[in-house]
């Protein structure tokens, strides 16, 4: 580490000796800075340069003038967007499923690569892993399509099974207020092995000689996993935590927008799937730009608490 | 005395306990593999029993119907042979440059890697938005074309910092200091010597990322027009979600159509995800490995 010196001192000498670790680096390393040139130009061009223009958000857009000879609006558009009576129900729907999926889809994982870490490897166990894993891998337009085929009122296996019980058939996906239910629940379905894996890899690098403390101590199954194994766990917790919460308003867009039908709009219509709409299908670009920057912002807001508090609560974060 | 009986009723609890783990481990293996197991025994069944609903578990009355009438629809196939172009070409697109990033991120010599790591990784926190990106590629001229599906998602910040994970912890500084000294470039470094040894990270890298091209949609809903560059998964979208299909059948047989249509939805289904899950099991050991890296990092 650098000593202190005088301010000016200190600055001058660390930027010339920067300066020297600079050129040292791209006589040495000519080849690199070559090398990553693409992968930079990729992300200038298709991660910077729309944040760049992002700023239609506070223009009218008009397609002949093009993004820099569009018109100033300041922020109307936000207003618009704050006054449209869909406001308070978006955010509600994309708040409520968010939080609803975080707090179905957080602790199952947790639950199951707590089970399986008790059991000793063999058929059952690896057999649980690999079909629990499996769902991941089936793509969105697949699950979704599953969702609608296995929930169908007309012939879908729930409501046969529920028929034969003496019951109505359901019209889950008509319903509105069953939609979040089922997303939730799909998802699990869908994510819960693939999460459980990283738990189990960090249950893996437990320090053993815990578990031999805890046994010595004389420890039942229950007592060494909430002393030993949860806090073991708590560090990958937490990431995938923050994780969770910093995707909060862009939660699931892909699949609740293939979920989404006339009747269950109500509950459906997240801000990621109305930006869409409003803004590919209705081609008003600046509004929908606009809530698209809000989502964004408040995206990056919340990673930023969430972050700060996990930094006082527990000792791992994000950055 | 105490000791003795105090480990037996230990053992017992500890005993209940266990099998309600294996209670509960069993539940979850069903719930998970039951709809599995549905789609398949349906994809196989007679469209009658389908329709009448008959099938709970296993096929009922065999048929390969469903399958028959899936491959021998010209869009189902155009879409097949695209998602493998897309997967394909994407797939060596993306690797290449997620380990051009990633190898110099690695060295600690390297510099400007912090900020190089910073640039990258903020765009995890923020970015332009839906319509902001798509006016990129629309000033591209990549509107409707291939290149809208290889390009803007080809590197994903994740998959660069795992395999930056990898080439930190795997390559030594030694060895490629040991090689400059000898005169070795580093391209050729790595290219000869770090390459070969990232054999792991490289399959990882390869399977995420075609996996990832496979299933994809939403690049194609927006970007393409023209049929004839339609992924596999957004024909799917257009029959199994949209019911509309490329109906080449005259009205008299539309009730048998009806009854084939809930039938071929879910041999589609088979039919799309067969590749991912047949290669699933011998392959999930190293996304099981690729996770671990990746946590490590955190």
């Amino acid at each position: 580490m650098v000593m202190r010196k005088p301010a000016s001192q200190a600055s001058g000498s660390r930027r010339l000796a920067l300066w020297k670790e600079a050129k040292k680096s791209l006589r040495r390393h000519w080849q690199f800075y070559v090398l990553i040139f693409p992968a930079v130009l990729y992300f200038l061009v298709f991660k910077y340069v729309p944040m760049l223009n992002a700023v239609i958000a506070f223009k009218n857009y008009s397609v002949v003038k093009g993004i820099w000879g569009s018109p100033w609006a300041g922020f109307k558009h936000f207003e618009l967007f704050f006054h449209n009576p869909q406001f308070w129900t978006l955010i509600q729907n994309t708040l409520l499923l968010s939080l609803y999926q975080i707090a179905v889809g957080f602790p199952v994982p947790i639950l199951l690569a707590l089970a399986l870490n008790e059991i000793r490897g063999g058929f059952f166990k690896r057999t649980v892993q690999l079909v629990t894993y499996a769902p991941y891998f089936i793509s969105t337009v697949v699950m979704v399509s599953m969702i609608m085929l296995l929930l169908s009122p007309r012939l879908g296996i729930v409501n046969l099974g529920l028929k034969a019980l003496g019951f109505e058939p359901v019209d889950f996906l008509g319903i509105p207020g069953l939609f979040r239910t089922v997303y939730v629940l799909a998802d699990v379905w869908q994510g819960a092995g693939y999460s459980a894996v990283i738990y189990l890899a960090a249950l893996a690098g437990i320090d053993p000689s815990l578990y031999e403390a805890a046994k010595v101590d004389g420890a039942s199954r229950i007592q060494k996993i909430i002393h030993v194994d949860l806090p073991g766990l708590m560090p990958a917790a937490v990431i995938i935590l923050i994780l969770s919460v910093g995707s909060i308003m862009s939660v699931g867009f892909e699949k609740i927008y293939l979920l989404q039908n006339p009747l269950n709009l109500e509950t459906s219509e997240i801000i990621a799937t109305y930006v869409y709409k409003i803004g590919l299908l209705n081609a008003n670009f600046s509004f929908a730009t606009a809530v698209g920057l809000f989502n964004s912002v408040v995206n990056l807001i919340l990673l930023v608490l969430v972050n700060l508090l996990a930094r006082r609560i527990s000792s791992t974060s994000l950055w | 005395m105490p000791n003795k009986r105090r480990a037996i009723r230990e053992s017992f609890g500890d005993r209940l306990f266990l099998a309600g783990v294996y209670v509960f481990l069993t539940i979850v293996l069903a719930v998970v593999l039951y709809p599995l197991i549905y789609i398949l025994s349906s994809s196989f069944s007679n469209p009658l029993a389908v329709s009448a609903g008959k099938v709970w578990l296993w096929p009922v009355d065999v048929s390969l119907l469903g399958y028959q009438v899936v491959l021998s629809n010209p869009q189902v196939l155009t879409g097949y042979a695209n998602s493998l172009f897309y997967a394909g070409f994407g797939t060596v697109i993306s690797v290449t440059l997620t380990v051009v990033l990633a190898y110099p991120l690695s060295r600690k010599s390297f510099f400007g890697r912090n900020l190089l790591m910073m640039f990258i990784t903020f765009t995890m926190l923020f970015s332009g938005g839906l319509i902001p990106t798509y006016f990129v590629v629309k000033n591209l001229g990549m509107l409707d074309t291939r290149w809208a599906l290889l390009i803007p998602q080809a590197v994903w910040v994740w998959q660069v910092i795992i395999a930056r994970t990898f080439f930190q912890s795997s390559i030594p500084d030694e060895l490629a200091e040991a090689s400059e000294m000898d005169g070795c470039s580093d391209l050729r470094f790595l290219w000869s010597i770090v390459i070969p040894l990232s054999k792991p990270i490289i399959a990882v890298l390869c399977l995420m990322y075609a996996v990832g091209q496979w299933n994809a949609y939403f690049d194609a809903l927006i970007y393409l027009k023209s049929q004839h560059l339609f992924p596999l998964q957004l024909i799917l979208r257009n029959i199994l979600i949209l019911n509309t299909t490329a109906s080449n059948m005259d009205a008299s047989e539309l009730l048998k159509r009806q009854q084939l249509a809930d039938l071929t939805k879910y041999s589609l289904i088979v039919i799309a995800s067969l590749p991912v899950l047949v290669i699933y099991p011998f392959v999930q050991r190293y996304f099981v490995k690729g996770m671990l890296i990746g946590s490590v990092k955190g």
